[in-house]
Parts: structure tokens; C-alpha cells; sequence
């Protein structure tokens, strides 16, 4: 898959990539994912997304050539990799911070490396292909385990462990009510993962039916549609005692619907970093003293966020690109159990050679599309 | 009752959520959470066995942030600056910041400039750009994109008829302007 400039991406014939480092491993992808970020991307929303870059920061594989200082791994390894690159090493990486490595990304300090995430982010070739370089191959990835399939693997490459990520920024105590905006993957697992953390009422916020009646099913979740009423915020204050929620966690990133102003000055003009919509009703509609929790991804430029409300609310605002890996091993956990069944939630299955239909599919919410996977070498 | 010190009832007890959710209150320990705390000495080091790590090739002047020392040992190489979009890049990093919108700003126009050279740059290969495959509008027809927009209350309805001229308007108004040019230099010519 190759961006071709905003809204627009084919299957080209690139080089499959070579070792560039003595920890990179080469890795024959088997599926990936379309991401709602990588709908960033696809907008032209991410500065310096380079035509002819391949995006992808969900995938599986099979390793299929390590570099000569790889001990971790070998060829014929069936392997998951975390979205962010990272060293293990330096300053963040050491104390957890995985998603904040300080080297892997030259163009910018204030964001880590991230698979086929632009060059603000790297620069790094991305698995919505049929092979892709893995840097510090003994570091991100694992090798899934023998009773996980691939298609749960790969949604914990990011949406599920943002997801959960998501709802442990919000500090959730026994009984919370808690708020999530956008029933997409990552808003569905975040609904979800805030049971698990003992929350006492689940509120799932969105404007597309098929995704609320998800959020029903598949997190438990009470749900409203935020079109059918005039105003959101006070919808969720009348619910909630007038009190507002605990914990509101936005889940919608830049891409937020709802407000036509703020869509077409961030979405359509790119003059906002992304779309503040969902994080003002968030800061809206949280109580006093509550926590915000914001994973939906926002690019770099300022965005007209309600600032002086999150401060005279006195809200705890909580936020970053998930550490993924540091999420696994209590993940695999849960799915052993069977408290979550990551791959309850996709869609639809598209051939990569026909990719360019996938995306817009994805963007246009075509057809109940909630998750699409890539199978890649169809 | 908000005004005085009680919260809210919730509409099911703790005991009848666990009797509903699977797995509910697994993780109600925040030290069974695990980012908490935030800043975790992490000792395995997830298998790292270097303390700072063997640094990548630098194939050409790779461009990085002012804001960093150093060339981070290790980087991506997957679409090196070209043309008038490269220089506008390579300008935004060798002079401002991330701090400065100046260095985000050059950045979008880059992204801008590029896609129109490689559109232009394609239409002399033997692949040019397709605007039907490539946007995918195919998949309007066989992935309901009627059914898919209409009764279903969607908040986005009332601004995609906007898409199409944003996406379109540029080619729209580059067209126009060629068209008038053209015209132009011929009525000149027939003087």
C-alpha cells in the first residue's frame, strides 16, 4: 500500500526491506489492520505524511530475516509488534514509557517512532505491505502465543491495549461512572476495559447506530446517539444527577464529529491539530474534580481546546500514546479467561490489493464498518 | 442529589455488575493496572542488551529535529526530501522548532506541494495517478453507500456534501485557471 497524496493510496511493487540496522528484523506480514488514526493520515491531516509512504501501525507476521546482533528471535517466529518503536533503553523507555522512546524518531521529540506513522513520527514503512523492517526486533516485538490466533494478536498490536490504556488513565475506582467518547475499536475496549477496572456505570457516546448497538452488546455499555439530542452535555449532566461523570475518556481523536465549525476548520482545513469536539464535551461533561483520559490521537498543531473549563473544573487531564507492550501480559490474562475477545469486533476482511476501497470504506463508514483487517499475500 | 454531600444512586450495585460483566472489578486493584505507576523502573529492559544502542547508517543528510542532539541512532528511511516539497521540509527542520507553528505549518504545505508533484510527476510514467481506483469511490457501489448514510440519524450527513468540493475543488480550480491561460495566450496569438 503506497499514499499517493490525500485520499488516495494504491498497491505498488516497492523493494521488500532490507536489514538497516544490526537489531532489525525483516517481517513477512500475514495481517494488519486499518486504524482510525491512519485515517489521519489518509486526510492529510498528519504533517509530513510523504508520498509513497506505506502506512500500517497494526500488523502480524512471520519473521523472515533477523540482523546479526537479534538474539530474541529467529526466522519462522510468528511475531506481534507493538505500534510504537522503541529502544528499551534509553531515559523513558527504562521507567515504561515505551510509546515516548528518545531514539528512534529524529523528527520530533515531542512524539516516539510509530509503524507507517509519518515522518513526524519516524518515517518508518508501515505493514500494511507484505514485508516490513522491525526496528529493535528484540525489544518490541513477541512471539504470539500458541493459543492466540492472529486475529486477536493483531488488535492487541493497538486498538485493545489503547483501548485499556485508555481506561486506566482515567484512575476508575469502584463504582465511577464513566463516559466514553466514540464507539469506535478503541472507544468499544475502553468501555469494556472499564468494568474490568470495577466501574459502576459505562456510557458510551457516538453518532452511528451500528457502532452503539455494538457498544451494547459487545461492552455492556448504556449508549446514546449524540444526533438526536440538541445538546449532549446537558443530556449527560440530566442523567447523571446533574452531577456529570467521574471519568469521561475520549476515545474519538481527531476525527471528531458533531460540531460543523470545529469539523471543517480541523478535519477539512487542517487548522487545528484535530477536531477538539469530543474532548470539549468531555471536559463539559466530566463532574468537578474528575479525569479526563484522552488516547484518540491528535496531531501536533494547537487545537481549540476549553482550557479554562478543565481548570476552573479542576479536572485531571491524562493522556499518551499507549506503551503496548506493557499492557500484554495482563491482556493475555483477560483473553485466557475470556473476560475480552478482542476480535469480536471486526468487520470486514479486505485483500491488500484492495486496500484503496478499504480505506474509503473505513472513512466513509460504509457497510457497518467497525474494524476491517489487511490480509496481506492473498 | 448534587447539592447536598450524597452522590447519585448508580441503577446497579457492585455485586449485580459482577454477577453480569464478565471479568468485572478483575482489575479493580490499581496495582493489578499495568501502567500504574506511570513511571516504572523497568528491569527486563523488554530484552535489550545494550545501554545505548549500535547507531544506523546514515544514508544521506537525514533531516531531524532542532530539538534533538543528535541523529537518533536509529530512524526510518522511507521517503528521503525531493523537489520543491524536500526544500520546503528541509527548511522547516533545519530552522524552527516543534514549538513553533512555523515548523508544522511548512510541514502541511510540504505535504501539499508533494502530492501534487507526484501526481504531476505520474502522469509521465506508464502509471499515472487514477483518481477512481486510487480514492476507492468504487466501493460506494458495493459497499452500500447509500443505504449506509441515510436513516441512520448520522451527524456527518449534513457536511459530506462538502467533501467532494474540498477534495475536487483544488483540481476544479486548477483546471479552470489552465483552461483561462490557455484561452488567453490563444486570443493573444489571434490579435
Amino acid at each position: 500500500m503506497v499514499y499517493r497524496g490525500p485520499y488516495k493510496v494504491r498497491v505498488e511493487e516497492k523493494d521488500v526491506p532490507a536489514i538497516e540496522h544490526p537489531n532489525d528484523a525483516v517481517v513477512r506480514v500475514t495481517r494488519a489492520a486499518i486504524c482510525g488514526s491512519d485515517l489521519h493520515l489518509y486526510h492529510g491531516m498528519m504533517p509530513d505524511t510523504r508520498v509513497g509512504m506505506t502506512f500500517g501501525h497494526e500488523f502480524v507476521g512471520v519473521v523472515e530475516e533477523v540482523g546479526s546482533s537479534v538474539r530474541n528471535l529467529a526466522r519462522g517466529d510468528r511475531v506481534m509488534v507493538p505500534f510504537n518503536i522503541f529502544c528499551g533503553t534509553c531515559w523513558y523507555c527504562a521507567r515504561g514509557l515505551y510509546s515516548n522512546c528518545h531514539n528512534v524518531n529524529p523528527n520530533a521529540t515531542a512524539v516516539g517512532g510509530i509503524y507507517g506513522y509519518s515522518h513526524t513520527c519516524g518515517g518508518y514503512d508501515g505493514g500494511q505491505a507484505e514485508y516490513v523492517r522491525v526496528p529493535f526486533a528484540d525489544v518490541g516485538p513477541a512471539v504470539i502465543p500458541g493459543w492466540m490466533d492472529d486475529e486477536d494478536a493483531v488488535l492487541l498490536t493497538d486498538a485493545l491495549a489503547t483501548g485499556y490504556f485508555g481506561a486506566q488513565l482515567g484512575d476508575i475506582v469502584e463504582g465511577d461512572v464513566v463516559v466514553v467518547f466514540g464507539a469506535g475499536p478503541v472507544g468499544l475496549y475502553a468501555a469494556k476495559s472499564a468494568w474490568l477496572m470495577g466501574a459502576g456505570r459505562v456510557i458510551v457516546i457516538d453518532h452511528l447506530e451500528y457502532r452503539l448497538a455494538k457498544a451494547r452488546t459487545f461492552a455492556h455499555a448504556e449508549t446514546y446517539n449524540f444526533s438526536e439530542y440538541d445538546d449532549i452535555v446537558v443530556h449527560l449532566k440530566k442523567i447523571t444527577g446533574y452531577l456529570g461523570a467521574d471519568v469521561a475518556i475520549d476515545a474519538a481523536g481527531a476525527e471528531a464529529d458533531g460540531n460543523f465549525v470545529q469539523h471543517v476548520t480541523s478535519a477539512k482545513l487542517k487548522l487545528q491539530g484535530g477536531s477538539p469536539v469530543a474532548l470539549n464535551w468531555a471536559i463539559d461533561s466530566v463532574r468537578k474534580g474528575g479525569t479526563i483520559s484522552v488516547m484518540g490521537a491528535y496531531g501536533p498543531m494547537f487545537s481549540a481546546v476549553k482550557f479554562g473549563d478543565a481548570l476552573n473544573k479542576g479536572l485531571t487531564l491524562r493522556m499518551n500514546q499507549c506503551p503496548v507492550k506493557r499492557q500484554w501480559p495482563r491482556l493475555f490474562e483477560h483473553i485466557r479467561n475470556g473476560y475480552l475477545k478482542p476480535s469480536d469486533i471486526v468487520t470486514h476482511r479486505i485483500p491488500l490489493e484492495h486496500i484503496a476501497e478499504g480505506y474509503h470504506m473505513f472513512s466513509a463508514k460504509l457497510d457497518g464498518c467497525i474494524k476491517p483487517l489487511i490480509v496481506a499475500g492473498s | 442529589m448534587t447539592y447536598t454531600s450524597e452522590r447519585p444512586p448508580l441503577p446497579e450495585t457492585s455485586e449485580q455488575l459482577r454477577a453480569r460483566i464478565p471479568g468485572w472489578g478483575a482489575d479493580l486493584d490499581p496495582k493489578d493496572r499495568p501502567s500504574v505507576p506511570k513511571l516504572q523502573w523497568q528491569e527486563d529492559r523488554t530484552g535489550a542488551h545494550w545501554e545505548f544502542p549500535e547507531r544506523q547508517p546514515e544514508k544521506w543528510p537525514r533531516e531531524r529535529s532542532i530539538e534533538h542532539e543528535f541523529l537518533t541512532p536509529v530512524f526510518g528511511t522511507s521517503c528521503p526530501p525531493a523537489g520543491f516539497s524536500g526544500m520546503l521540509r528541509k527548511l522547516s527542520y533545519r530552522k524552527y522548532s516543534e514549538g513553533r507553528a512555523a515548523h508544522w505549518l511548512l510541514l502541511l504545505a510540504a505535504d501539499r506541494v508533494d502530492a501534487w508533484e507526484s501526481h504531476i510527476r505520474s502522469l509521465l510514467t506508464l502509471r499515472p495517478d487514477n483518481p477512481i481506483t486510487q480514492t476507492g469511490v468504487l466501493s460506494e457501489f458495493s459497499r452500500h453507500g447509500v443505504s449506509s448514510r441515510f436513516g441512520k440519524k448520522r451527524a456527518d450527513v449534513k457536511h459530506q456534501m462538502l467533501d467532494p468540493v474540498i477534495v475536487a475543488g483544488p483540481w476544479v480550480l486548477v483546471g479552470g485557471l489552465v483552461f483561462a491561460a490557455i484561452r488567453r495566450m490563444l486570443r493573444r496569438g489571434g490579435q
